[in-house]
């Protein structure tokens, strides 16, 4: 028997014995590390008893005699869906046991008088999530609340820590040491590629990294790739050709999910199932945009075992056990193994048993992902994805908190931040920038003196100007910015003097407002499992009818779309590059790939392959970087402008997530056989300089990533629903703020802030860069007759995607030209 | 090593200018709309600008909103260039100039001058809105409710029947989208049929209400009206293709 089986009091042994269970020894090491007061971080596969684990030490010093003084455990989930499921899922133990010991949850949605019961009153044990911890640490009376907190606990930290979340996390873990300096912190994790950075992510800056326990590792999952008897279409992301194969498959399973990548899909796939559906198998839909009470309801039959099946989205991939899955159906590319073994893991929670999955590309270039993916899953390979750090938006909400709870010094406040793993880096002026942006908005023009939030004291401390603020402040809280939603009503029609009545009904979800503001009257949709003809807007949001037929007008709207793993595109390049590992491929993949070398190259791991060739009239460009779609529309952006520039005449381009395809005026192949075109100066790192500031200065995407930072920053405020104020002077455009702050005060705060979310997020400069170095000296070029087969399933696209980001006023010259040829058309 | 970009540090003003090809026609008296969101009027050496609502992020910020000070001064930059572009006589404000009734007494020096620069060089008609029932004091011009310029009469806002004669008017901060390839474009637009027209808000900080919303219903005969949507390029739709 070794010292920390010792540790365990009889009465946890014996709840053990009776259970006939044996405490696992990681969960012994969590405990021995807990009892010594020590951090601690354990990887563990989920069901490996990974919760009470984590909560096994807390419970120990929790059962020897206690006076009830205050907190002693905090637990954070970042879904607020599953502290209630903890909770319940620890309370057995606690009843079994007899322990006294009190546990509650507190979530956005705790109500208001239970909270101020939790102030009066704490429990021992409070289960709650990463903003409400925030929301704690800003409360007055923080230093009484959370004097006596021994022990918070991280779960799924892996999934936390690359994010805003993550930041704002680690700030409010400064404040909680700062309280409570003998607070030891336990990260719950799924295995990762660079535990290392986690390790050192829970530690204040300069300590030692924290201890490293792991779970034992689960069997080794069993995964299959669906070898069809179909044609596996060349492009495109509908599964349907698969879809017999599919119901087969679920068929012979007790209860599946079936991932995909998007709403859209789901939709799609979900309508395609039921029209398969002869034995009436209960299959259900969940995703983001349904209503959360219909989405409770299907985890709850899962739960009860009444399905046998759930098309799902991300929204299925954390959380606890909905019941006995026995098969993950993956549909569409994996896009990263990290996913993929997270989405496999929702099979069969019991270790010693592997879990099953299918996996079913929906295109080609999807086979060879599939393909390494299920490689590296069965390797137990990770995608790196490291910790978000100095998130300057993030800070000056943090800041603000802090304010919040009660006045205090510049300099403690720095030193404070710092001692976070996110900010150990942030510099002094940087820090002061934001303090000052939070006290009058840090701008040159000092005209917000007589309005600031924060006021300096006679004693040099910061405090709120006015309680007011601090109101504000925990309405906004928080960094998950969603893009504003209405909500879709079934409308019932009348008729009343000959005209359609409409009615709102029963809400079906929400969907995002840029996409309902791009439908006409009449055109119908795919949601909520139906297909939905729009009839208009109202106050409330959209009304829609069901429509008649199966085939909806408007193609899709993109809700969830994950890139291409670093990782596995490297897998993916280096399998088309050894023919040797193509044996693994189905024949007509492998046909695929033989005709391209044949008629054109199949390029090496580390080389890039360029196509040119004319098609009816225009020249073509095809590139394959492999980068994902964010980074390579980026390159578009920039290749187009370099190529107008020399004369080439784009008229337009499309990325995939593997390729990217520009059209133009000119013969190409000839300007690059003239040496009027050099491909390896068009493709120079150089255009991450003044091309791309010219492009950024108008985009978008960089409109739509300053609107977040700066709510999560406070410049502006959120809508909150039922209280929003509607009328166009209460609000101030984001996109009008930006263009006034870039044209007056470039180097401010919240730009800064924008632009390095930008770069690793929506245009994914970091990538691009990678990239554009990678590439160097590694073109490979041919100049073609005609179309390459590897370029078919890019040209394809061309179609069905938008064109050319944002060329705005071309689109209004077009549409405006479509009208003068309709007038103009004599019959 | 990792790639650390700088932020881009260009700057942009609005564009303005005129689009030859685009008159609107209101009871004879031809107007042309100017890509800033101003509308002149040759006939008179008029230049019409409405719904500046100067001093809006002073207003944000009072409730501790803080939103960039810039917005008085973008907006003088641009109704500055429009000036020097078209060399107006009259100067004619179409209402709701400032945000609120003590925007004009709060504004910074600087913005202030440039103002008063402008105001002392022309002939100066502040219409009064909602937003400033009152003429800014300290600046010249004189303050009216409505006016007539021809036979067309200029107010605030929008006469709910428009019995007879023609008029012009703001208030409502007209905005459209097009949507074309599946990409929705917005932006601010003049609307007017044969007997009224409607200007967009001239204002940096002042965004668009959709035509199609409640608050323009009724307000135009369907068969005529048509939008002029501001930005770049100047284009000009029949109101059923926008939304």
């Amino acid at each position: 028997m070794n010292t920390a089986d010792q540790m365990l009091p009889e009465v946890f042994s014996r709840w053990f014995a009776q259970r006939g269970w044996q405490a696992r020894p990681h969960q012994l090491a969590m405990l021995a590390h807990g009892l010594a007061g020590e951090s601690a971080l354990l990887i563990s596969p989920t069901g490996g008893g990974k919760t009470l684990a984590g909560f096994l030490a807390s419970l120990v010093e929790l059962q020897q005699a206690h006076k009830t003084q205050g907190i002693h455990t905090l637990y954070v989930s970042p879904l607020k869906a599953l502290a209630v499921d903890i909770a319940r899922n620890l309370e057995a133990p606690i009843a079994e046991m007899g322990l006294a010991i009190s546990v509650e949850t507190r979530t956005g949605d705790t109500p208001h008088d239970r909270r101020q019961r939790q102030r009066r009153k704490p429990p021992d044990i409070l289960i709650t999530t990463p903003e409400q911890v925030s929301l704690l640490v800003a409360d007055p009376e923080a230093g009484k609340l959370l004097a006596h907190v021994r022990c918070v606990i991280l779960d799924e930290l892996h999934a936390l820590v690359p994010s805003k979340r993550g930041a704002l996390l680690s700030l409010a873990l400064t404040r909680i040491r700062a309280h409570a300096p003998a607070a030891r912190l336990v990260g719950l994790s799924a295995t990762v590629a660079d535990e290392d950075a986690l390790r050192a992510w829970l530690a204040p800056a300069g300590a030692a990294a924290v201890a490293l326990v792991k779970g034992s590792a689960g069997a080794q999952p069993d995964i299959r790739i669906l070898q069809s008897e179909e044609r596996v279409p060349w492009a495109g992301h509908s599964a349907r050709y698969a879809v017999p194969e599919i119901y087969a498959a679920l068929k012979q399973a007790g209860l599946a999910i079936i991932f995909v990548n998007t709403r859209s899909q789901a939709e799609r796939l979900f309508q395609d199932l039921w029209e398969a559906n002869e034995d009436h198998l209960a299959i259900a839909l969940h995703h983001g945009s349904l209503d959360i009470g219909q989405r409770r309801k299907v985890e709850a039959a899962m739960a009860a075992g009444r399905l046998r099946a759930v098309v799902a989205t991300s929204t299925l991939d954390l959380g606890i056990d909905w019941g006995t899955v026995d098969l993950v159906i993956q549909v569409g590319a994996p896009k990263g193994s990290s996913r993929l073994l997270q989405r496999i893991g929702r099979a069969n929670h019991r270790l010693d048993e592997p879990s099953r999955a299918l996996l079913v590309p929906s295109n080609r270039f999807e086979v060879l992902e599939c393909e390494a993916a299920a490689l590296a899953a069965a390797e137990n390979a990770q995608d790196t994805d490291y910790p978000a750090i100095m998130k300057l938006d993030v800070l000056a909400q943090h800041i603000l908190g802090r304010a919040v709870a009660g006045p205090f010094f510049a300099d403690d406040l720095y030193a404070e931040v710092t001692s976070a793993f996110t900010y150990r880096r942030l510099t002094r002026e940087l820090f002061d920038q934001a303090l000052d942006y939070v006290a009058t908005g840090g701008y040159a023009l000092k005209s917000y003196e007589r309005y600031a939030r924060l006021k300096r004291m006679s004693d040099g401390r910061w405090r709120l100007a006015h309680p007011r603020i601090g109101q504000q402040y925990r309405l906004n809280v928080g960094t998950i910015v969603e893009s504003p939603m209405l909500k879709v009503r079934l409308a019932s029609v009348k008729s009343r003097a000959s005209r359609r009545v409409l009615t709102g009904g029963r809400v079906l979800g929400e969907l995002e407002e840029y996409f309902l503001s791009q439908l006409a009257h009449g055109d119908t949709f795919l949601f909520s499992g139906e297909v939905l003809r729009f009839e208009g807007l109202d106050e409330f949001g959209a009304l829609v009818t069901r429509a008649a037929g199966r085939d909806p007008m408007v193609p899709s709207y993109q809700g969830g779309r994950f890139p291409l793993s670093t990782y596995l595109a490297a897998r993916v390049r280096a399998m088309l590059a050894d023919p040797g590992q193509w044996q693994h491929l189905p024949a007509q993949v492998r046909d695929w790939l033989s005709v391209q070398k044949w008629k054109s190259v199949v390029p090496g791991a580390s080389q890039m392959l360029v196509e040119t060739f004319p098609r009816a009239s225009k020249h073509y460009l095809v590139c394959y970087p492999f980068e994902g779609r964010l980074a390579q529309q980026t390159l578009g952006m920039l290749l187009t402008r370099r190529l107008e520039r020399r004369g080439a005449r784009p008229l337009g381009f499309v990325a995939s997530e593997y390729a990217l395809v520009i059209w133009t005026v000119a013969d190409l192949s000839s300007l690059i056989a003239r040496g009027r075109l050099s491909l390896a100066e068009l493709f120079d790192e150089d255009m991450l300089g003044d091309d791309l500031e010219a492009w950024l200065s108008e985009s978008a995407l960089m409109k739509r990533t300053f609107r977040d930072a700066a709510l999560i920053a406070g410049l502006i405020e959120r809508r909150h629903p039922g209280k929003e104020k509607t009328g166009r002077q209460v609000t101030v455009n984001t996109d009008l703020i930006y263009d006034a702050l870039r044209s007056h005060q470039p180097d401010h705060i919240l730009l800064r802030a924008a632009w390095d979310d930008a770069a690793s997020g929506l245009i994914d400069i970091h990538r691009l860069g990678e990239l554009l170095r990678r590439i160097k000296g590694q073109i490979v070029h041919r100049a073609l007759d005609q179309v390459s087969p590897l370029a078919v399933p890019v040209l394809l696209e061309i179609g069905r995607e938008s064109i050319y980001g944002e060329a705005h006023d071309a689109l209004l010259a077009e549409a405006a030209d479509d009208l003068i040829d309709e007038a103009m058309r004599l019959v | 090593m990792p790639f650390s970009p700088k932020p881009p540090t260009t700057s942009s003003t609005r564009p303005c200018g005129l689009s030859r090809q685009h008159r609107i026609t209101l009871g004879g008296l031809s107007l042309i709309p100017d890509l800033s969101g101003a509308l002149i009027v040759p006939e008179f050496a008029a230049l019409l600008v409405a719904d500046l609502h100067l001093e809006t992020g002073a207003a944000f910020a009072r409730r501790g909103v803080h939103v960039p000070p810039y917005d008085s001064r973008a907006s003088l930059a641009l109704l500055e260039a429009v000036i020097a572009t078209h060399r107006p006589r009259r100067l004619i404000f179409l209402g709701d100039t400032f945000h609120d009734g003590k925007g004009a007494a709060r504004m910074d020096g600087a913005d202030r001058a440039r103002l008063k620069a402008l105001t002392d060089g022309h002939d100066t008609i502040w219409i009064t809105g909602n937003h400033d029932p009152e003429a800014p004091q300290g600046l010249s011009g004189s303050g009216v409710d409505s006016m007539a310029l021809g036979p067309v009469t200029l107010r605030h806002i929008p006469s709910a029947r428009l019995s007879q004669g023609f008029e012009i008017a703001g208030h409502l901060h007209p905005g459209a989208t097009v949507v074309q390839r599946n990409v929705a474009v917005k932006r601010k637009c003049f609307i007017a049929d044969q007997r009224r027209l409607i200007m967009p808000a001239f204002g940096s900080y002042t965004g668009a209400l959709s035509v199609s919303s409640r608050a323009f219903k009724g307000l135009f005969e369907e068969e005529t009206c048509q939008v002029w949507l501001t930005g770049t390029t100047m284009h000009a739709f029949p109101r059923s293709r926008v939304s």
